[in-house]
């Protein structure tokens, strides 16, 4: 494979849920790639379409309530229209997935070893012995301490940060070529935070696995990522390196998001916030569906928005990305200093 | 593992308290009960003295706490006294008939896993399906279809009109075992529809739930086979629901064998204690009493155990 070709390239994805006799949609037309090795950020506020985004990828919606449409390319197959069992040999093999709550992510009634075991041993026709070796090595080089223990202790009987450790290594365990986690750091202390954040940068830089960080803490993705991706109310707002969105936001939902992020706004001035709410699922606007929210709304906003590159890798969902001097959390000099 | 033998020993000290307060309300009731004992066993024209004698014989003249008193003190060393009525040791009396009700409890329970519990997953791997549908509504019938109705009914049927069973009494299971299994077969079936109600729509709902879990979505997201999940996964995190519905079943079994033995007229403990009740032989229903407690406690601690073993999560807080 061409060094310069996508690992995985997702084009129009949208996803439906049933509810009741209703039809909604949470996503629509979900568009970005990551190369190999890269770590791409997915960021907006609760309901955004973040997580279902994660889930789709790899067919973990409930079958019979949700439909997904568009296309997900990676390694030449179609993620979306593979059927359960070829999907199954991508999951956990080529692309794994974390979760934000690690306790209630692993099964209670098995040890740690033994969830790591069968993850191998599903792709691996490994016997018991290899497999436990395995998994203490993936135990360790999660940096866990005294991986033997760990290895058959139970998830109760870790503390949170280690059963996050945990779910990575069983994430790991495989080698696959992209990692997706869906809020990795939500339910940890600050300081557990920090040290999971540097293991997975420190992870994906040695084994080549691409991240697919998906979180609602800008300032997470910021430090992690090398790209990042906005995303309000179901739709991609922008699409750009996390330098430039930084410093020059093109988008006011991303610059709203940046300017409201206590460790990157201005010291002593009150923290901005973006009013409002986002709009119903069942409810959504034909234009701009951040319109309703945004100071520079001007009355054509409600026509349909395209995402255009503005410039090389950065793309926007807004018809006045040129006019709008939208400020960044960083300013050019500050990033020099 | 040190917490879990800690668990089971604060469980064995639970045991002597409730044994008492038991046998001690059932001790209660009986004082209660309308009519002198005294004057039925002295038999009819019986002088006043003769009467007085007999109170004083079975030492009905002593106060209530007297009476409580020496009859747990005779129980602690396996003496339950006698029945006013045979003059048969009780504890005689109790081992000669449990095994008849324990071997028709154990083929209910049996049938109603049997039946139950395949029921429960195959509703549970498939919400809302015309399957699902299907033993959910069987099994709200189960539960609310009184079960000395379904005993009847089943007499009736498979009895009197077919001849495939026999329609009363028991033999036991030590003598011919082939013939006892046939004489408990109808009433077990009887006291089992509820059972198997219960089983499979428990399993059905705790399945359901753990199917949906988020553990199992990780799963899934490690690349597992929805059978490798619901087999390995699902069967030992619903197995401590299981055993909850077990050991409440066990209780409702033993409870509901006194209607079930009346209608077959089966010589188990349900028809003993019923017996004795009516002619007010206090000795056997609380021996019988205390022999029911006994097995209950017995079977809550053995599913106690059971559950230290199944779910790592007990016996530490």
């Amino acid at each position: 494979m061409n060094a310069a070709d996508p690992l995985l390239t997702v084009r129009g994805l949208s996803v439906f849920f049933r509810a009741g006799l209703d039809v909604v949609q949470a996503t629509s037309g979900v568009s970005f790639a990551i190369q190999p090795g890269e770590r791409l950020g997915i960021v907006g506020e609760s309901g955004c379409g973040k997580t279902v985004t994660g889930l789709a990828l790899l067919g973990l919606l409930p079958r019979a309530s949700s439909r997904v449409t568009g296309s997900a390319m990676f390694e030449g197959q179609d993620l979306i229209s593979l059927s359960p069992g070829q999907l199954r040999r991508v999951r956990g093999r080529k692309i794994s997935m974390i979760f934000q709550e690690p306790m209630s992510a692993l099964d209670p009634v098995f040890t740690i070893g033994s969830q790591i075991g069968e993850t191998i041993r599903t792709h691996f026709g490994v016997d018991r012995g290899a497999a436990r070796r395995r998994a203490i090595d993936a135990l360790a080089s999660v940096g866990i301490p005294s991986p033997e223990r760990v290895h058959d202790s139970y998830p109760h009987q870790l503390s949170g940060g280690m059963r996050q450790r945990a779910m990575i290594a069983i994430a790991l365990v495989c080698e696959p070529r992209l990692l997706i986690a869906d809020e990795p750091t939500t339910a940890l202390d600050v300081t557990i935070q920090a040290q999971i954040i540097d293991l997975l940068m420190d992870l994906s830089a040695r084994t080549g696995t691409a991240l697919l960080f998906i979180s609602h803490d800008l300032g997470v993705i910021a430090e992690t990522c090398t790209r990042m991706i906005t995303m309000y109310a179901g739709e991609v707002v922008e699409d750009a390196p996390v330098d430039a969105a930084l410093v020059r936001p093109r988008h006011p939902y991303t610059s709203g998001l940046l300017r409201s992020l206590p460790r990157l706004s201005p010291r002593g001035a009150a923290l901005p916030s973006i009013a409002g709410r986002v709009p119903s699922l069942r409810d959504m606007p034909a234009g701009c569906r951040f319109a309703a929210r945004c100071h520079h709304a001007l009355p054509d906003c409600d026509k349909a928005q395209t995402l255009s590159e503005v410039e090389a890798g950065h793309f926007v969902r807004c018809w006045r990305h040129d006019v709008l001097e939208l400020p960044g959390a960083l300013t050019d000099l500050e990033r020099v200093a | 593992m040190n917490n879990k033998g800690q668990m089971i020993g604060r469980r064995l000290l639970q045991i002597a308290p409730v044994i008492v307060l038991a046998t001690f309300v059932v001790f209660g009731l009986l004082q209660l009960v309308p009519g002198d004992i005294a004057v039925t066993l002295a038999g009819e024209n019986a002088t006043d003295a003769r009467i007085v004698q007999i109170r004083q014989t079975y030492g009905l003249d002593q106060p209530f706490l007297v009476q409580y008193g020496h009859w747990l003190w005779n129980a602690a060393h396996l003496d339950l006294s006698r029945s006013y009525l045979s003059n048969e040791p009780v504890l005689d009396q109790i081992l000669h008939r449990f095994p008849t009700t324990l071997l028709i409890v154990a083929v209910a329970l049996l049938i109603s896993l049997i039946i139950g519990v395949p029921l429960g997953i195959v509703a549970a791997t498939r919400p809302g399906s015309r399957l699902d549908t299907v033993v959910t509504s069987f099994a709200s019938l189960g539960v609310a279809l009184p079960n000395f109705w379904l005993a009847m009914i089943l007499v009736a049927t498979f009895a009197l009109t077919w001849n495939i069973f026999p329609a009363t009494g028991a033999v036991a299971f030590g003598k011919d075992p082939a013939k006892a299994l046939l004489h408990a077969a109808l009433p077990a079936f009887a006291l089992a529809a509820g059972g198997i109600a219960e089983v499979a729509r428990q399993l059905r709902s705790a399945l359901i739930e753990i199917l949906s879990s988020q553990y199992v979505r990780t799963l899934h997201a490690k690349g597992l086979s929805p059978t490798a999940i619901l087999w390995k996964h699902g069967l030992k995190n619903v197995s401590v629901t299981l055993l909850t519905v077990v050991g409440l079943l066990i209780n409702r079994l033993l409870g509901a064998t006194v209607v079930v033995e009346a209608v077959f007229a089966i010589p188990g403990m349900g028809s003993l204690i019923v017996h004795a009740a009516i002619h007010k032989d206090f000795p056997v229903v609380q021996g019988v009493v205390l022999a029911m407690v006994v097995v209950v406690i017995c079977m809550n601690l053995l599913i106690d155990m059971l559950y230290a073993i199944l779910d790592p999560r007990v016996g530490r807080t």
